[in-house]
């Protein structure tokens, strides 16, 4: 956690610099379960930013309230409570998109990103900025979760969010769908941003040691 | 009988945990770097895994039938307070054993496998016997990944990987490569 933030930093952090997914690698599972379509990414984005924001008011309204000793059992009763909120929700008002996403709705329960703001930030701060960072961090995720979909299902069916958009010549990449490519496009979209990352670096000063030489550094 | 084994089989390969339905990936990314490491970590899934399959049969078959709408809630906190209760125990009969598995069991018992395999084996209407094949299955298979990528890993290490490609982007892609060749065990359940 960087030192002095303010309010518009709690809330801009999660959506790209610290992004959930594409930078600290966290709640993998619906990224890569969910994401072969746009309109069941935009589903898990909002149930989570829902349970994200939702869990996040009530851990920090109760932060005092709560014994340390079982803050994280009750972190995950809390979470779970909207959870089970969320899925019934979503059975009720897009019964076709529910079945679709099938078990992960209830395993948004086990999302570490949700945990993990409880831990590191909603049980120390006040409500309105334990909101905007569940906001920002809930923000992060749908974008991520929303690349993804366009990218798998652009490629895997040829269209978005079921508009066909090359026509009936367009043979579509199967394989996009169907679960390595959820791997494979995790991967080439980690592999570009650490591209973009490493051309953007400032270039070392200290000298190249010829390969093989140990210099103490990690590679 | 037949049906046990296509149970065991269709968890361990055709819809394998890891590969095919994206459950347990935290340690598959995690804890896949050395094969002994994983190996132990397989075991310790596997523990925990059929616990959590009789736990769920039993909730499922006595309690959650007055009230389903606390499924999610007494799975997670019975799954979790009896992998305490049992590591404990470990703890206190067998140091060595707990020196092996035990550091992995907190890490594991709200990892998505094992929830995932609770809510699957309800969804499917698994009875006790069903289910503990299911749990054995998914066990083997998710160590069967877990020891695959941490060979492919290890292997990874002595190689002229580009810098750029070290880390996660590159362990993806081997996952999907991976998952890539478990696909061709789809034909297997439709014979």
């Amino acid at each position: 956690m960087s030192a002095p933030s303010s309010r518009g930093d709690d809330l801009l952090r999660g959506i790209w610099r610290e992004n959930p997914v594409l930078v600290q690698l966290l709640g993998l599972c619906p990224m890569l379960a969910v994401t072969n379509t746009v309109a069941n990414s935009l589903a898990m984005g909002l149930a989570t930013f829902f349970v994200l924001l939702g869990s996040s008011v009530l851990v920090s309204t109760l932060k005092s309230v709560i014994p340390h000793e079982v803050r994280i059992s009750a972190y995950i009763l809390i979470i779970a409570t909207f959870v089970t909120m969320a899925d019934l929700v979503l059975a009720a008002v897009v019964p076709e998109i529910h079945r679709a996403l099938g078990a992960f709705i209830a395993l948004i329960v086990v999302n570490c990103i949700i945990l993990g703001r409880q831990e590191a930030f909603a049980s120390k701060r006040p409500v309105g900025r334990s909101a905007l960072d569940a906001i920002g961090t809930g923000a992060g995720f749908m974008l991520a979760l929303l690349l993804m979909g366009a990218f798998r299902e652009i490629l895997g069916s040829g269209s978005l969010l079921g508009v066909s958009l090359f026509g009936p010549g367009y043979e579509p990449w199967v394989v996009m769908i169907l679960p390595p490519g959820g791997f494979l496009t995790l991967g080439a979209i980690l592999l570009l941003l650490g591209w973009s990352r490493q051309r953007r670096a400032p270039q070392p000063r200290v000298r190249r040691w010829p390969h093989g030489v140990a210099t103490g550094r990690a590679g | 009988m037949t049906d046990l084994a296509w149970i065991l089989i269709s968890a361990m390969v055709v819809n394998n945990f890891t590969l095919a339905l994206f459950l347990g990936l935290c340690p598959f990314m995690g804890v896949s770097a050395r094969v002994a490491t994983a190996l132990r970590m397989g075991a310790a899934n596997m523990f925990v895994l059929v616990i959590t399959s009789v736990s769920a049969w039993f909730l499922n078959t006595f309690i959650l039938e007055h009230a389903p709408y606390l499924r999610l809630i007494a799975f997670i906190v019975v799954i979790a307070s009896l992998v305490q209760v049992v590591e404990m125990a470990i703890k206190k009969l067998s140091p060595a054993l707990f020196r092996d598995l035990g550091i992995f069991l907190p890490l594991i018992t709200t990892n998505c496998a094992i929830l995932g395999l609770a809510i699957f084996q309800t969804n499917r209407g698994y009875g006790l016997l069903e289910g503990l094949f299911f749990a054995v299955g998914a066990g083997l298979g998710l160590a069967l990944a877990l020891v695959l990528m941490a060979s492919i890993r290890q292997r990874m290490e002595l190689s002229d990987v580009p810098s750029l490609a070290r880390g996660m982007g590159l362990v993806l892609i081997i996952a999907g490569g991976l998952s890539l060749a478990f696909m061709g065990f789809a034909g297997l359940l439709s014979a």
